[in-house]
């Protein structure tokens, strides 16, 4: 095992210095990157041309040049040499410090596309599996054909006019007319009538009671004005932690399983207890605070279910955990609407809170709370985009590998032996499906860091990608060197990060040394 | 042999009429009625597209050029109509300066779907030589190839075809540019079908077909060509299909961020990329270039899928419907429930 990491890792590094190589001449190939102070007017235009050159040591040839940043480079590995040095951009500013913002927002724009995208495309994917050749397996399939053929700059344009500017205009007066109102219903029916299973009469009853749903929810939400003084209320987070904790048991446990139930159960009784106390401590949040809160709902969900006993004490403490997270994060929600106001009416915002391009609104002042609610409007619109189109791919994938493993011979003989659906899907098969997708999920998230290039530019995000794409755009070849660098040194761990990470979850694979 | 029954056969039928391999592939191709619908309607697209506003030197049968400046008819707005149909004069509308959107689509889908297939071309060639040639061979070629494979594969995407796409830029002419940039993204984007075919060799080289072969005498190039070429046939057809869409939205974006084809000449991607601004006064300028490039990609996702199950020799066992079939009419013809041999 160690043998085959080491040689693994011995080829990387010769593999990334092969395509560094390559990718520093093709970028000094590329352009001329004098070219801007050479059309210049300014009267001191020989004096800028000099200083360049010597900031960006262009007298030497390019294949020599790359020699220098090399060594430069190699001092981020080499430990007590010194500090890392990239080089400097065309503008003086060293590659290093624009490198860790852009990595930063990158990180912060990709994360929560990338978690979305694989839990509902992997949900998705295996509900479609399950049902094969139904009404629900056509629409996604249909709809993620559609989102994979959908080049993300359009959707990009489409969603900034129709998601923001559109949002922002119906948030001026939040009153939605009863052809709306119908509109939604009748999606939602098709959605439940497409979902349900059975007789075509349970179908079409299900398609009613979706219909029902979905225009009594909007009209409620018209009425009382929802949109402007956003919340859950009390009354709502039971509602949902009930369910939650149904569904959760349901799938982790099975509802069999009376002390799972409980437990679930139980850690909805908690969070409803601790919703008045706690809001005092909300009130002056920090991210640690939150990271910590966090943690410690999990460990008292986990804590619930060992208290429960029983003969499997892990889908108790399974079960909870979960609820319990989930129903922390609704709690979360709630104060983050309870902050809408002041953010909506904050001077800065003004009243049209989606934004279209940025990262953040320069000058905001706020709680933490308007600052999270502004970090979420201007990430919505990207997130949203970036969803879509690798949703797609997760679904598709997950359904082939459910497929399969559906068909195996030790799902039959699970079946076989007697035990019930849910163990039959949820222990022998969703957890065999996920190994093909654990690695793909490897591989996706090295690509991810460095691969919004196009999201980026649409929305001005100045990540990693949009720094790319501007430094080529000069031929600055220091800062595509420094990109390159980070997606090929993640590229490369990721992707022996996944081969590991599938000898270790399906042990009939082995590593050979 | 011949085909003499139209309707969809179910899968037993297929090893009892004794159907060679592409008789069976097209049977299963034809019976899939959404990549049959995708292939006619991509057909289509590009029946218009090149006899519309011409190819090669030839003339097309639309009045008016891409980049030629027209009055400003209705203020611009298509005069399409559907009923009754009739095209009018700009059918897709005019932007600001009165260039007709639909002769720029057209153009545009021209351009966009010559760039994808020179990319399917040139990096299906490459994968599959590759591919081929560390699969078969093995020892250093092998080691050699898949390392080079490797630093292709290492450096992103987008940020080699970006480079490229800059680098041809600057070296030819306007004209020939769009397809110097499908030859060099082509030149990156063979990694995975290379891998793909290798792991495809590997496998087949150790049939017995190929043992028998190599003993009565045939060379290494009649090996890889005649024998287990024609084996793999299904995987890279696929592959290729499928990366082909994948190609259509690169070099849209490429082109939409300025690194692909580039103005005076127009691509899908270049269109919308000048047009988002005019999105609120004149919206069919976006409109009309993104739903091509839905409509084109769609249909290569639908035909390559529907090649996917028309190659996939396991479809058989996972197409539940025909299972059923097959179980009910073995069950009225025997009058047993139990499942008959194939």
């Amino acid at each position: 095992m160690v043998t085959y990491i080491v040689r693994r890792l011995f080829t990387a590094v010769l593999i990334l210095l092969g395509a560094s190589f390559l990718v520093y001449q093709l970028t000094a190939l590329s352009g001329d990157p004098l070219h801007d102070l050479r059309e210049s007017n300014s009267p001191n235009k020989e004096q800028l041309i000099q200083q360049r050159i010597a900031l960006l040591d262009l007298g030497t040839p390019a294949p020599i040049r790359y020699f220098g940043w090399l060594a430069g480079a190699a001092k981020c590995v080499v430990p007590f040499v010194g500090q890392c040095d990239l080089g400097y951009a065309l503008n003086g500013q060293p590659v290093t410090e624009a490198l860790g913002r852009a990595m930063g927002m990158t990180i912060l724009l990709v994360t929560a596309s990338a978690v979305l995208a694989i839990v509902i495309g992997v949900s998705l994917g295996i509900v479609t599996a399950l049902r094969q050749y139904s009404g629900l397996d056509y629409g996604v399939t249909f709809m993620a054909f559609l989102f994979f053929s959908l080049p993300v700059f359009w959707v990009a344009v489409l969603l900034k006019e129709f998601g923001a500017i559109g949002f922002n205009n119906f948030l001026r007066d939040p009153h939605i007319p009863v052809s709306s109102i119908l509109i939604i219903g009748v999606v939602s029916a098709a959605v439940w009538f497409v979902c349900a299973k059975g007789s075509y009469l349970r179908k079409l009853g299900s398609a009613g009671i979706g219909f029902l749903l979905a225009a009594a929810v909007m009209w409620g939400l018209s009425v009382t004005q929802w949109f402007k003084t956003p919340g859950l209320g009390l009354v709502v987070i039971v509602i949902c932690g009930v369910a939650i904790a149904f569904g959760i048991t349901l799938l982790a446990a099975g509802l069999k399983n009376r002390r799972a139930l409980y437990a679930a159960l139980i850690t909805v009784g908690i969070g409803t207890v601790i919703y008045f106390p706690i809001q005092e401590l909300l009130a002056q949040a920090t991210g640690l605070m939150i990271f910590l809160l966090a943690l410690a709902t999990v460990l008292v969900g986990l804590a619930v279910g060992w208290l429960m006993g029983g003969y499997d004490r892990r889908q108790n403490m399974n079960a909870a955990a979960m609820t319990a997270f989930l129903v922390g994060g609704l709690i979360l929600l709630d104060r983050y609407m309870q902050a809408w106001p002041a953010y909506f009416n904050n001077g800065r915002i003004n009243g049209r809170p989606i934004a279209t391009i940025g990262s953040e609104t320069p000058n905001l002042q706020g709680d933490f709370w308007v600052h999270g609610l502004d970090t979420f409007t201007h990430l919505l619109l990207p997130t949203v985009a970036l969803l879509l189109i690798s949703l797609a791919s997760y679904s598709r994938y997950a359904r082939s590998s459910m497929l399969e493993i559906m068909n195996m011979d030790y799902i039959r003989t699970a079946r076989a032996k007697g035990l019930n659906e849910r163990t039959v899907v949820m222990r022998h098969a969703f957890r065999n499906a996920l190994i093909p997708i654990a690695t793909i999920v490897a591989f996706d998230i090295g690509a991810l860091i460095g691969g919004a290039v196009i999201t980026e530019q649409v929305f001005a995000f100045a990540g990693m990608g949009q720094l790319f794409v501007q430094a080529l755009d000069r031929t600055d070849p220091n800062p595509v060197m420094g990109v390159f660098l980070i997606t090929g040194v993640l590229a490369l761990a990721f992707n022996l990060v996944a081969d590991l990470v599938y000898s270790a979850l399906d042990p009939r694979v082995r590593v050979k040394a | 042999m011949s085909t003499t029954s139209t309707k969809p056969v179910a899968a037993t039928d297929e090893n009892k009429e004794g159907l060679s391999q592409g008789q069976i592939v097209r049977r299963r191709f034809l019976g899939n009625t959404a990549a049959v619908i995708s292939l006619v309607v991509f057909a289509l697209i590009l029946l218009i597209a090149y006899s519309s506003s011409g190819m090669f030197g030839l003339p097309g049968w639309w009045k008016y050029t891409h980049n030629g400046v027209n009055d400003l008819v209705n203020g611009g707005r298509p005069t399409l109509q559907l009923f009754p149909l009739s095209l009018g004069e700009h059918p897709f509308g005019q932007d600001r300066l009165g260039r007709d959107t639909f002769a720029q689509t057209m153009r545009g889908v021209q351009i966009s779907v010559a760039v994808m297939f020179l990319i399917g071309l040139v990096g299906g060639t490459i994968g599959v030589v590759v591919g081929a040639l560390s699969g078969y061979f093995r020892g250093w070629i092998e080691a050699v190839l898949m390392r080079l494979t490797d630093v292709v594969i290492v450096i992103p995407l987008i940020i080699i075809a970006a480079v490229m796409g800059q680098v041809a830029g600057r070296a030819v002419g306007a004209d020939v540019q769009p397809y110097f940039l499908g030859l060099f993204v082509g030149a990156v984007v063979w990694t995975g079908l290379a891998r793909l075919v290798r792991a495809e060799f590997l496998s087949l080289r150790e049939r017995e077909f190929v043992d028998a072969a190599r003993i009565a005498g045939a060379s290494s190039a009649r090996i890889i060509f005649k024998h287990i070429l024609p084996n793999a046939v299904g995987v890279i057809i696929v592959s290729v299909t499928l990366s082909m869409s994948a190609a259509i939205l690169l070099e849209t974006s490429l082109s939409y961020i300025g690194m692909g084809v580039k103005a005076p000449d127009v691509s899908l991607g270049l269109l919308i990329s000048q047009n988002q601004e005019a999105f609120q006064t004149r919206p069919w300028l976006f409109w009309w270039p993104g739903m091509f490039i839905v409509a084109i990609c769609l249909c290569i996702n639908f035909i390559g899928d529907g090649l996917r199950d028309a190659f996939d020799p396991r479809q058989k066992k996972f197409n539940a419907k025909r299972a059923k079939a097959a179980a009910v009419s073995a069950h009225s013809e025997t009058g047993t429930t139990s499942t008959t041999g194939v």
